[in-house]
């Protein structure tokens, strides 16, 4: 809210100026909410270096940032899923170039268990079903014969979302399933209970153990390191984008290669997302 | 104050309160004193006018609050918005999911599980909170009476995340090796961490009525030949009943609206059961819980105003039944209010 305030003031201040500053180029965002704070820590850091830019930055969801870009009524667009074939006809055909994507970060969770727990590893669709209350006994998923205890985010947090999208399929949580607030909360829960299951950011697993994950059945299980979300074994992580009509250009490029440069990419951990490998990097 | 003037009495103290000498106050000077007395009351009036006036501003924010509470939840009176309204909240199916694709708001395990957790907070705090009252107004030897009242009332000043913070990293353990619970957060430790919020308010409140028994209650008892223990007992006790009541249903009512340690440690699952050992989700929690992200005049925020309202509702009423007991107390100890 401040950050947005602060662009907003420097907007105006900017705008206010009598002489119009030849070098002065505005730069619009819009997109995902998941991405809104990246965005904007973005700007501001960007805006400080070089203050004749000019960058606002909006939410919206990754849908409304997509017909925006469509419309054209936004230079990039930042989504938090790779747009849709349709999507990207919709904008040749509306703007006569194609789509440029961007990755500009990875986002990731991990599935957490007590350290006491002999189960090293679960299948996308066991943890699905462990968490939908489908599967309440360790047993059933090879562990010791006694009840699961779920613990998990608040409805109100971003990873509650989108661990509901991609671990359950849009299915609702069980009802015995414990929502606590921040994932410092739901890591010390499991800490303390030998039964439990939670979930998580990566960077959140000490004192407990981070099971490996497998896509499906036949799939190997993959260990949630950084190195195994980097190049995209590991199933429940994503790439953030950013898209634009056409290659960036002008402003805009200058802007896109500084946020992938290892400046721009410290602000991606900075802000808590994980920084793109240095090969997807440097384009 | 206003028939004291002629009194001789009232004029010869040339002091106030702190010992300062009154303005004109050698007392010899019957018209400077006469002065004095008349500004002295005029004083008296603005104070009282003004701790009317803050009286009826504390009143009117309070007023305001609620009318503002209300009118945010109004709306899903008549409509349905995103699958939240109040008819709704009290029908089948009965599950709390506000972000899902097809969201269901129902208040029945909230409420269910308010009342559980309070109840167990009750069960614990009562007898413990009654027994201390007891003791410490008919048996406690004086010196030991002024250290135990503080100590106890003490408690009431912990806040309450210290009591969460303590139950959630310590008690909840505890708890779950001592009974072999499946679930380290439960309704019976958020209970039990519950019951040491309210004994402190049962304990004053009831200690108070015990002690406000007249003295010739007690002897008129002990001359008949009772002991100490059946007079306590038998007669104080039953004489301080309706304050003893006050005491009980303002605790349950501070338990009904308590937040953060419900928060802390009942695990917060919407599960609709009497089941002591599962974890619950009370109506406070679910607003401290949930109120910070959602959609501003959204169908899962006017929910949320709602229950809200409904809290207001349920502690107001409680504090009201505890006010007319502790008023029956008065009266049938003094004949008067």
């Amino acid at each position: 809210m401040t950050r947005r305030l602060l662009i907003c003031i420097a907007v105006a201040l900017l705008g206010g100026c009598g002489a119009p500053d030849p070098n002065r180029q505005t730069i619009t965002i819009k997109g995902s909410d998941t991405m809104v704070l990246l965005g904007q820590r973005w700007a501001e850091v960007y805006m400080k270096k070089k203050p004749s830019t000019v960058i606002q930055v909006t939410g919206g969801g990754s849908g409304t940032g997509i017909s925006a870009l469509i419309n054209g009524t936004t230079q990039i667009c930042q989504s938090s899923r790779p747009m849709k074939p349709e999507e990207k006809q919709q904008v040749r055909e509306r703007r006569n170039v194609d789509v440029h994507e961007i990755p500009v970060a990875l986002d990731a969770l991990a599935i957490y268990v007590n350290t006491e727990n002999p189960i090293e590893s679960l299948t996308l669709d066991q943890a699905s079903k462990i968490f939908r209350g489908q599967i309440t006994n360790w047993k059933d998923v090879g562990g010791r014969d006694a009840n699961i205890v779920l613990y998990g985010r608040e409805n109100n947090s971003g990873t509650y979302v989108y661990f509901k999208e991609h671990v359950l399929g849009n299915a609702d949580f069980a009802e015995r399933y414990q929502p606590l607030s921040g994932t410092a909360a739901v890591i010390n829960a499991v800490t303390k209970d030998a039964l439990s299951i939670g979930y998580g950011g990566i960077g959140y697993g000490e004192n407990v153990k981070a099971v490996l994950v497998a896509r499906d059945a036949s799939s190997p299980p993959v260990k949630p390191t950084m190195q195994n979300v980097l190049d995209n074994s590991y199933p429940i992580s994503r790439q953030l984008f950013w898209y634009t009509a056409g290659p960036p250009a002008g402003a805009v490029k200058e802007f896109t290669d500084w946020v992938l440069s290892p400046e721009g990419q410290e602000v991606v951990s900075e802000v808590g997302y994980y920084p793109l490998p240095p090969a997807t990097g440097s384009q | 104050m206003k028939e004291a003037l002629p009194i001789p009495g009232v004029l010869k103290p040339s002091t106030g309160p702190s010992g300062r000498p009154l303005p004109g106050g050698e007392g010899v000077n019957p018209k400077s004193t006469l002065r004095s007395l008349r500004r002295r009351r005029i004083a008296d009036r603005l104070a009282e006018k003004l701790i009317f006036l803050f009286a009826l501003i504390a009143t009117t924010v309070i007023f305001l609050i609620f009318i503002y509470v209300v009118r945010e939840a109004l709306p899903l009176l008549w409509e349905t918005s995103e699958g939240a309204s109040i008819a709704g909240a009290f029908r089948p199916p009965y599950a709390w999911q506000p972000v899902s694709t097809s969201p269901r708001y129902s208040v029945i395990p909230l409420i269910v599980g308010t009342f559980k957790v309070t109840v167990i907070a009750m069960l614990i705090a009562t007898p413990l909170a009654l027994a201390a009252a007891l003791y410490t107004a008919e048996f406690a030897p004086f010196r030991l009476r002024e250290w135990i009242k503080p100590a106890i009332e003490l408690l009431a000043g912990i806040p309450s995340v210290v009591i969460g913070f303590f139950c959630l990293i310590v008690l909840a353990s505890w708890m779950q090796t001592a009974l072999g619970l499946d679930f380290r957060l439960n309704a019976l430790t958020a209970g039990l961490g519950l019951s040491l919020a309210i004994i402190p308010i049962i304990f004053t409140v009831s200690e108070d009525a015990l002690t406000a028994v007249p003295r010739h209650y007690r002897e008129a008892s002990l001359a008949l030949g009772a002991s100490k223990t059946q007079t306590a007992l038998r007669v104080v006790f039953p004489a301080a009943m309706p304050g003893v009541g006050a005491a009980m249903i303002l605790g349950f009512g501070r338990a009904v609206g308590e937040t953060m340690i419900v928060l802390m440690v009942s695990g917060n699952a919407s599960i609709l059961s009497l089941d002591p050992t599962l974890p619950v989700r009370t109506l406070a929690a679910t607003i401290a819980a949930e109120l910070g992200e959602v959609v501003f005049g959204g169908g899962h925020y006017r929910m949320l105003f709602f229950i809200g309202a409904l809290l207001f509702v349920i502690t107001s009423v409680l504090n009201w039944v505890g006010d007319r007991y502790n008023r029956r107390l008065r009266l049938k100890l003094f004949g008067s209010e």
